[in-house]
């Protein structure tokens, strides 16, 4: 397969995943203040801050307000992150190798584009929540075309393998930024909004319910433990780890367990520390250097994947060396 | 949205005062209501019940012609209540189960309130729903009513009074939490400026109540729901409990008695249950004990509850407490184990079986309500002053031949609120029914179930017999502690680091 072309459908898939993840951090914050009360006193920072853009936006809108962060993260071109912006850099990247991916997959993100396109006028709640439904059911209506009409080649591997990197950063990011702000309220632990807010945190990773399933109640460290570490849940980092790895695996041929590139090497190793680490150990390091040295890492594998198969030049020259760094 | 043609009509509204002029808790609501323009309320009540039938939030209607699966009836209007009141009604509903709960519990072991005189043992003992294979039990914790829906309602003084206390599989509490998500979506603005006590957090507390009572072993209790099935009215709610608790939702044949123990058939062989949250009546639940014809339960379930090796919420039995001639005396009964005057008082009721009580009761039939004292869900009951001669004539004639089994309390006029009805609003009458959890300690969710009757003038608020439901919200009297905490100009904050982005540029 080309470079080009697989950097496009891995940045495709990456870019309506993000697309999703911003449209359920939103949502869950709206559902979290709606009874909440007056509007200065609610929370939407915490939302900027998660998405690591605060500076652009602070430097933009000033102090975040419903309609500042609604307009920042839903519909402003100049955030790269916004959601109309990752359909736009999508829709692009689908439009580059519209002859590898199934057609019906290719109108379903054109048709998604352009619903919120046409939508980006809009700013009032009511509006806003229908764009945020509608951008989470159109990601995973092109997950679902992609997963029961596309060839488990090349291509599909690659989509993969973008859309589970960016989940589990995703997922890192929600985590992250909740926990710190739940839980130095030692006064409200087990106090209803506690459990409220860490219902609402599994929320967005759309995890509540399959968490009931197997830790019950509600503690931090269980939910915690859930999203980071869980081996089944489709969104948690570990399992995404595991899958994006097993699709690298598939694209190259290597044997598990084994490396035979840079992307390969830092895949494997992130993953296996995983494997093998425990809840414990990661509240004793602090969730929050744990997470930002997941973060750091998960860019490594990025630079790795994209030196590995997307910058292919004739040797290997000083890119290599930079990753290393 | 008009409320120019909107009339209290003489009762006591929710909404607005006497004079016509909105609740200063209600005024935030209006305002935002009255600047809704033409038909805008009315599109949002279509999106709602469109979104509703999208979810599938439903219950079933017996012996309905046109299909027995009806979407849920939400009104968009919420009832407003106002943190005082809620306060009061919360520190009533507390102390009643407090002390029905010792009620019960005396019933079925010494029953010192007879011998003290203070409840007749003549009317304990004709009472219905006191089971004979309950005497000496002794559930977990002595909490046999873990889960209660209280019916409270508002007569025209304003004054609230509990109607029922529905201490057997009290339903209706998963509408509380779907009509929320319903006023969110559809909503959003008309919550804007409120401070609303949340509902989100039951799924837990129920869970924390039944594995409170779980039998002392290793590990994290097995909880079960167990439902008659999907044919049952209310088997939306037991399907959502079970999964917003994370628990399995079992039928009676999924269970079985194993070497002492309830176990769950499992495709990996038998699995132990620790707590059924049970919502099927008390005599379905053991054939070999109760009704031998019950499909429905588990044979040798009591034996095992007797044993301690199972719990059961609620414990079999606590219905001897919602037979209404035992109502009656609950302000007795509260003042017996509790030494304390009712906090809540009960709507004013004549007993029949008091034969002065009756014959009062006879003689102003038209001018009472009339109810069987072992009925719940509003069947059997004779509304005097909308009753016919003839039905006023059966009625006295059954309540000659078994005084016993009726109670007559007077007409109240139940409080309204405004109701979407056509193109315009007018007020519909409300009852309100919170849910009261008993566990370490009584909890009650904030609010409840707002039932409404949609027909004009109409008392009867059973979603089975055209009633509908409001979101129920108790605006929050605590300062906003949480967000201040939160709030942007808190100086330590999380920095993440940027999102990766492709390298190639799009051409």
């Amino acid at each position: 397969m080309l470079s080009r072309v697989a950097d496009s459908v891995y940045w495709l898939s990456a870019y309506l995943e993000r697309a999703e993840n911003v449209a359920r951090f939103i949502d869950t914050n709206l559902n979290l203040m709606l009874d909440q009360g007056d509007e200065v006193f609610e929370q939407w920072q915490p939302l900027i801050d998660t998405t690591g853009d605060h500076e652009p936006f602070e430097h933009k809108y000033g102090p975040a307000t419903r309609e500042s962060v609604f307009q920042f993260l839903i519909f402003d071109r100049e955030n790269s992150n916004s959601i109309l912006s990752c359909l736009e850099a999508a829709r692009e990247n689908a439009r580059m190798i519209r002859e590898i991916i199934p057609s019906v997959m290719w109108e379903e993100i054109n048709r998604f584009y352009l619903l919120v396109r046409n939508q980006s006028r809009k700013n009032q709640l009511d509006d806003a929540r229908r764009v945020l439904d509608q951008v989470k059911l159109s990601s995973q209506t092109i997950v679902g075309i992609a997963d029961s009409t596309m060839s488990r080649g090349e291509a599909w591997h690659f989509a993969r393998m973008g859309r589970l990197l960016e989940r589990a950063d995703k997922t890192s990011r929600i985590l992250d930024v909740k926990y710190f702000l739940l839980l130095p309220s030692a006064d409200e632990v087990g106090t209803p909004v506690d459990v409220i807010q860490w219902a609402a945190l599994l929320n967005s990773a759309s995890a509540l319910e399959m968490y009931r399933k197997v830790r019950g109640r509600i503690t931090p460290t269980a939910v915690a433990d859930f999203l980071i570490l869980d081996r089944y849940f489709p969104r948690s980092m570990h399992f995404c780890l595991i899958e994006a790895e097993l699709s690298l695996h598939a694209i190259t041929g290597s044997a598990p367990g084994t490396f035979q590139n840079d992307a390969e090497q830092q895949l494997g190793r992130l993953r296996s520390e995983f494997d093998f680490v425990r809840v414990e150990d990661i509240v004793y390091e602090g969730l929050h250097e744990f997470v930002d040295r997941f973060q750091q890492r998960l860019n490594l594998v990025g630079r790795a994947i994209f030196d590995t198969f997307f910058a292919t030049r004739p040797a290997p020259g000083p890119v290599l060396q930079e990753a290393a760094q | 949205m008009k409320f120019d043609d909107y009339r209290t009509e003489g009762f006591y509204d929710e909404m607005f005062q006497a004079d016509g002029r909105p609740r200063s808790t209600a005024a935030g609501l209006f305002q935002r209501l009255a600047t809704l323009s033409d038909g805008e309320l009315q599109r949002r009540q279509k999106a709602a019940d469109l979104t509703l039938l999208d979810m599938g939030i439903t219950f079933n209607v017996y012996g309905h012609a046109d299909g027995t699966e009806k979407v849920w009836p939400l009104d968009l209007v919420p009832r407003i209540v106002s943190a005082d009141e809620w306060d009061y009604i919360e520190r009533g509903l507390k102390q009643r189960i407090r002390a029905l709960n010792l009620f019960i519990d005396d019933v079925y072991h010494r029953r010192q309130i007879i011998r003290d005189g203070v409840v007749p043992e003549e009317l304990l003992t004709s009472a219905k729903c006191l089971l004979d294979p309950c005497v000496d039990l002794s559930p977990p914790g002595g909490i046999w009513c873990h889960v209660t829906g209280t019916d409270l309602v508002r007569d025209g003084d304003g004054q609230m009074y509990v109607l029922e206390d529905n201490l057997r599989c009290p339903s209706g509490v998963s509408y509380v939490l779907e009509n929320r998500e319903v006023m969110k979506r559809t909503v959003p603005l008309a919550f804007e400026g409120l401070r609303i006590l949340p509902v989100e957090d039951y799924p837990e507390r129920l869970l924390e109540t039944l594995q409170n009572v779980a039998p002392p072993g290793m590990g994290g209790p097995n909880v079960v729901v167990l439902t008659p099935g999907i044919y049952n009215s209310a088997y939306f709610e037991h399907s959502f409990l079970a999964q917003q608790m994370g628990v399995e939702l079992v039928e009676g044949r999924d269970l079985v008695v194993a070497d002492g123990h309830v176990c769950t058939r499992t495709t990996k062989g038998l699995k132990r249950v620790d707590v059924i949250y049970r919502r099927i009546d008390d005599t379905f639940l053991d054939p070999r004990t109760f009704r031998s014809d019950s499909a429905l339960g588990v044979p040798g379930l009591m034996e095992v509850f007797r044993a301690g090796r199972v719990a059961l919420a609620n414990a079999p039995g606590t219905g001897v407490a919602d037979d209404k001639a035992v109502y009656a005396f609950v302000p007795q009964i509260i003042r017996y184990y509790l030494g304390e005057d009712i906090i809540l008082p009960n709507v004013p009721t004549y007993t029949c079986w008091d034969p002065k009580q009756c014959s009062h009761v006879l003689a102003h039939l038209d001018e009472l309500v009339i109810k069987p004292t072992n009925e719940s869900g509003g069947y059997g009951i004779v509304i005097g002053p909308r009753a016919s001669r003839q039905e006023l004539d059966d009625c006295a004639n059954r309540i000659r031949a078994n005084p016993r089994n009726f109670i007559a309390q007077p007409m109240l006029a139940l409080s309204r609120v405004p109701t979407i009805i056509d193109e315009h609003l007018e007020g519909r009458h409300v009852d309100l029914r919170p849910y009261i959890l008993y566990g370490k300690d009584i909890y009650v969710l904030p609010g409840g179930l707002t039932r409404v009757a949609l027909k004009k003038g109409s008392l009867v608020v059973n979603s089975s017999q055209g009633g509908g439901s409001k979101d129920t919200w108790v605006l929050s009297g605590a300062p906003a502690t949480i967000r201040e905490r939160c709030a942007p100009s808190n100086s330590a904050r999380v920095s993440s680091r940027p999102s990766l982005r492709a390298e190639h540029t799009p051409c």
